[in-house]
């Protein structure tokens, strides 16, 4: 069925919003099939975000670890430090294409936010942004970076005041100017046709990381191991390797705290088939389907719900789900930063927590990639703080 | 027959267009809820819509959330919500409609939801981020328990009315207004063209809602409609006093008011 993966997907919206859905899936139907659009998307991806990103053999981290081989796909040397650019340059084309002048998404760590203000800077557009007090709180660089590139940030003070609130808030102004504005939704979330639409403009990821252990290794990685927000850097480098069976896809969400404590982001981890932000999806909530609070130390992991694919790549199988606890991320990013000289996202950091935990129980003759979703210098404030170091 | 369709063709015969109002239940407290429900009623409220309260109710603006909160913080959990409508049933015989998301429903359980729902007295179901490409897992369900979808119409469904209040009953809800629920000066839409091309597709009646904050609005917008739905303006009156005799005379005399807003109809 169209707009559905699986049980998973489809439009939980207000009817005001499903003729402009609808309208977006046509438009973005006939982009994808338009080489002109295409070209423009690549030129922007290539140009001005300087795409292909490094596939980078981690020698060091390996031998520290001394087994797998791991490899970093460096979405952190895109422009704006993160993956999140791929997306919304797509995204942004598509608005531009359909006559619209005014941009508003959400964002989380800010890093969504940030590439959405800048691509709104470079094409000439309005730009609103909508996140959580408690996130712009913990994320004040992105937060003035974003003013500097000339957006409006609207803190969203409901909820638990984190990216499932700026969500929200974002939905009710898209309903409110849905004539005149385009919702650049930041993950592969929401209702039809974003989790699709999404993934097709995160998927270079994966082409890329496809192609370049080819050539580097001769051969198909053992794992792919990502981190899930709402999961557009893991969709984007899984799914051009879904058919390939052998290649195991690991997801790792945020185990916060630790999941007896109950201070989690981990959906898949006590979560249940449920709707929110107009998709069906797992989610994290109570026993009458009210949201719960969930956490993380990094901003961009720190959602209840899961991209509806991802859902269903878990009931089908195909894809693993794990979690990294705060700590665990925390060693990871110091580990990185100190032996690789690469500082990454804490979001990012998870997933390399994870890969860190998986390539000594491997044989040095396996392949182990790592999606880098992003870089870490928005972070540096977080992170002295848990050091206990007055920056 | 449905009391809903009882009511509208009532409210025809005697020339007149309904006042819908909405309250939250739980929001002060549960017997409050009840009590205000009755109020309503004596004060002239022809159908109520009870809310149920959500963490994350995407459709609706900033008077309506702080409402779900306070009732959610008082911890209503939709069995006392269900015992709300078997009081309020013992004591008025207004129609009774939820306004519900779809996730309270789908995470309690479909058919638990609606049984429940049916035997407390509930007429009607507002689900309002069910558009009718998902509702076909429930509406089956909710025409054997006699219990009416009421569906939304917003101005930009277009050529997609024909489709939404086909087998339409008890009314279609027409949204005024791009946008949440919330309390407006003024609503831009052309409500004439509007609301009239809604009517070329269904005889259903049409009650007009979102942003209607006053009897001096009801008296703009009536000639439009079938009648009237008002929500924030009266969480906004409630929301002012603590005490609660006192909310409750409030709020029925606001309840007047607008019902005075819907006399001397033109036919
Ligand atoms: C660097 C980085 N990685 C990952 C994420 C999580 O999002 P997703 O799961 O959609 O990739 C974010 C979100 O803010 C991010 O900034």
């Amino acid at each position: 069925m169209k707009g559905r993966f699986g049980k998973f997907g489809g439009q939980y919206v207000p009817e005001t919003l499903m003729n402009a859905l609808i309208e977006l899936e046509d438009e973005f139907e006939n982009a994808m099939k338009d080489e002109e659009f295409l070209k423009t998307y690549r030129y922007y991806l290539k140009e001005y975000s300087g795409r292909p990103t490094p596939l980078y053999y981690a020698e060091n981290l390996t031998q520290t670890l001394g087994g797998a081989k791991i490899y970093l796909k460096r979405e952190d040397l895109n422009h704006t430090g993160a993956h999140k650019i791929n997306n919304v340059l797509g995204q942004i084309l598509l608005a531009k294409r359909m006559g619209k002048k005014r941009v508003i998404a959400e964002t989380g760590a800010g890093q969504h936010g940030v590439a959405t203000a800048t691509g709104a800077a470079k094409f000439g557009m309005e730009c609103e942004i909508f996140m959580g007090e408690e996130d712009i709180r913990r994320q004040s660089l992105n937060v003035f970076k974003m003013k500097l590139l000339g957006a409006k940030v609207t803190p969203v003070k409901t909820g638990t005041q984190t990216l499932k609130d700026a969500v929200n808030e974002a939905i009710r102004n898209w309903v409110s100017n849905v004539d005149t504005t385009f919702y650049i939704m930041g993950s592969v979330v929401g209702p039809h046709p974003y989790p699709t639409m999404v993934r097709d403009f995160q998927r270079v990821i994966g082409d890329e990381a496809r192609s370049q252990i080819l050539e580097k290794e001769g051969r198909l990685p053992d794992y792919i191991v990502a981190c899930v927000g709402g999961g557009s850097n893991s969709m984007g480098i899984f799914y051009p390797f879904i058919e390939d069976k052998d290649v195991q896809l690991i997801g790792v969400e945020a185990g916060g705290m630790g999941i007896e404590s109950g201070k989690h982001a981990a959906t898949f981890y006590g979560g249940s088939t449920g709707v929110l932000h107009g998709m069906m999806t797992y989610i994290l909530q109570d026993e009458e389907g009210q949201i719960l609070p969930v956490y993380s130390i990094s901003a961009g992991l720190d959602y209840p719900g899961v991209g509806p694919e991802h859902a269903y790549l878990k009931e089908s199988g195909r894809a693993k789900y794990v979690y990294a606890t705060d700590k665990a991320a925390l060693d990871a990013f110091m580990t990185l930063s100190k032996i690789e000289g690469i500082i990454p996202a804490l979001e990012s950091a998870h997933a390399v927590a994870h890969a860190m935990k998986l390539a000594p129980t491997l044989d040095k003759d396996k392949i182990i990639i790592v999606n880098l979703s992003g870089r870490g210098d928005k972070d540096v404030d977080i992170v002295s703080k848990f050091m206990g170091v007055k920056l | 027959m449905n009391s809903i369709n009882e009511k509208f063709s009532y409210l025809k015969t005697n020339r007149q267009k309904a006042l819908i109002t909405f309250i939250t239940a739980g929001d002060p407290d549960a017997g409050t809820t009840v009590k205000a429900i009755k109020s309503m009623e004596k004060a002239g409220a022809d159908i109520i819509e009870i809310g149920i309260p959500y963490s994350d109710p995407l459709a609706d603006g900033p008077t309506i959330q702080a409402s779900s909160t306070r009732a959610l913080k008082m911890g209503i959990k939709i069995p006392d919500i269900m015992d709300i409508v078997k009081k309020a049933r013992k004591i008025s015989e207004v129609p009774l409609v939820f306004l519900v998301y779809y996730n309270s429903i789908f995470k309690y359980g479909i058919e638990k939801f609606l049984e429940e729902s049916s035997k407390a007295g509930i007429d009607g179901i507002i689900i309002p981020d069910l558009p009718i490409e998902e509702r076909a897992g429930i509406s089956d369900l909710m025409s054997k328990k006699g219990i009416i979808l009421i569906p939304l119409v917003a101005p930009t469904s277009r050529e997609r009315i024909r489709a939404i209040v086909e087998n339409a009953d008890g009314f279609v809800y027409c949204v005024s207004v791009n946008g949440v629920t919330g309390t407006r000066e003024k609503i831009g839409t052309d409500l004439k063209s509007y609301m009239n091309t809604i009517a070329q597709f269904t005889d259903v009646p049409r009650a007009l809602g979102f942003g209607i904050s006053s009897a001096a609005m009801i008296r703009e917008v009536k000639d439009y409609c079938d009648g009237v739905i008002v929500g924030s303006a009266i969480i906004n009156v409630m929301s002012q006093f603590e005490d609660k005799d006192e909310m409750l005379e409030n709020l029925k005399k606001f309840v007047s008011e607008l019902k005075d807003g819907l006399s001397e109809v033109k036919i």
